[in-house]
């Protein structure tokens, strides 16, 4: 698991935002597309493409687009 | 014995709120946007003195009339409803009275909500299986709008009042095969009116905000959108596969699907997930939003009325949510 396919997979989850905006340190609650429904998509795609079930907590102790790739990756 | 569905209504409160609305309530949000992806843009809500008793009700007499169904046929009335009139006494008998059936019948409510439809057939069948009943009126009806608070915009979005009444006898229109049930009541928490039982009688009046500014209160309706639908994704395709084994076919025999219209975004990542195609999914929410344990009876009775549905047919039911508690059948039109 990449942290840089991770970040494009985050980004595929925005239809307004440039997908070149997105870093692994982008602070993802301060994109102006984010939102409860945004969030959903966060846990589908980590539900999909990694098998991993991610909590409201896990999104919401993060900062980070990083920190949500850290846990994902913990619970692999 | 087998049973069938033949007969099936439903009751909208008159009163509209429509996305119009919520965007003057709540001026500060993007509701267009989330309407959009959630795919509703209005939603009936009951009357201030108008409860699930009185929609369900009214969606029965509509039944009878609509069908002309002869009331002395009916020998058992189930509800399904989380906003019953009463603590006791139960608001099926109140209807048995309104209705005017025979006094020589069964009646009972029980509690359920997105799976109280699929769970409603399950019973109708037991019963009319059994011989203990030979029509079965199956009255869904919720008024979730009366336990929502008046700043949750979220819950207000997606959540419509609404009753249906299917009958269920011994021959009908559409053959009702076997049944998937499931339950987890590790989520009971998720999904929840925290006050107003017996666990705690009376109000807190408490507040609290979330993160996008919804108010929490246990003396309303509270919903916890990431784990209904970390639930949802873990639950509804297994469910499927069950439903589908139960009744020895595969997902390529299933005509159309019909889930619980919880919000279209929901539906569609299912959808995909599951691999069903967009012409064998039916959709029904965008002018009555989610209505609970009415949505897949109104889906139903829409996709017959529209030709979605006609004979020969298979048709996979799956109902999912609050309890948290999950059902699916396969209907043969």
């Amino acid at each position: 698991m990449e942290l840089i396919n991770f970040v494009k997979d985050f980004a595929e989850l925005f239809e307004e935002t440039d997908a070149n905006f997105f870093k692994p340190s982008t602070k993802f609650r301060d994109i102006e597309e984010w939102s409860s429904l945004v969030a959903l998509s966060v846990i589908a795609m980590a539900f999909v493409k990694y098998k991993v079930r991610l909590s409201g907590d896990d999104i919401r102790k993060s900062l980070t687009i990083e920190d949500i790739f850290n846990i994902v990756k913990a619970k692999q | 014995m087998s049973a069938f569905i033949k007969a099936i209504s439903y009751y909208l409160p008159e009163k509209i709120y429509s996305n119009e609305d919520l965007v003057r309530e709540f001026p500060e949000w993007s509701v267009e946007k989330v309407a959009i992806k959630v795919g509703i843009n209005q939603r009936h809500i009951a009357a201030e003195n108008e409860t699930a008793a009185d929609m369900g009700f009214a969606a029965a007499n509509q039944l009878l009339n609509e069908y002309g169904i002869d009331k002395s046929s009916i020998d058992f009335v189930l509800l399904c409803t989380q906003s019953p009139d009463y603590f006791l006494p139960t608001s099926a008998c109140i209807i048995q009275n309104r209705l005017g059936l025979r006094t020589d019948i069964g009646a009972l409510d029980f509690n359920q909500g997105c799976s109280g439809f699929i769970y409603g057939l399950s019973l109708a069948k037991g019963l009319i299986a059994a011989g203990l009943a030979g029509n079965v009126l199956l009255i869904t009806s919720e008024t979730y709008s009366k336990y929502i608070h008046k700043r949750d915009k979220g819950n207000r979005t997606i959540f419509g009042d609404a009753a249906a009444a299917t009958l269920i006898s011994t021959d009908g229109f559409a053959r009702i095969l076997n049944f998937s049930l499931g339950t987890d009541g590790r989520g009971a928490g998720n999904l929840i009116v925290k006050t107003g039982g017996s666990r705690c009688i009376n109000p807190k009046n408490k507040i609290t905000c979330d993160e996008d500014g919804n108010p929490v209160s246990p003396d309303h309706l509270f919903m916890n959108g990431t784990e209904i639908f970390n639930f949802t994704l873990e639950t509804v395709p297994v469910l499927v596969k069950d439903t589908l084994g139960r009744n020895c076919l595969l997902q390529d025999d299933i005509d159309l699907f019909v889930f619980h219209q919880a919000n279209k975004y929901m539906m569609e990542f299912l959808r995909k997930y599951l691999k069903i195609s967009r012409e064998k999914f039916y959709y029904y929410l965008e002018n009555v939003g989610n209505t609970v344990s009415s949505t897949i009876p109104i889906a139903l009775k829409e996709a017959i009325n529209d030709g979605t549905i006609s004979s020969g047919k298979k048709v996979l039911l799956a109902g999912f949510g609050v309890g948290y508690s999950w059902g699916g059948t396969i209907l043969n039109f």
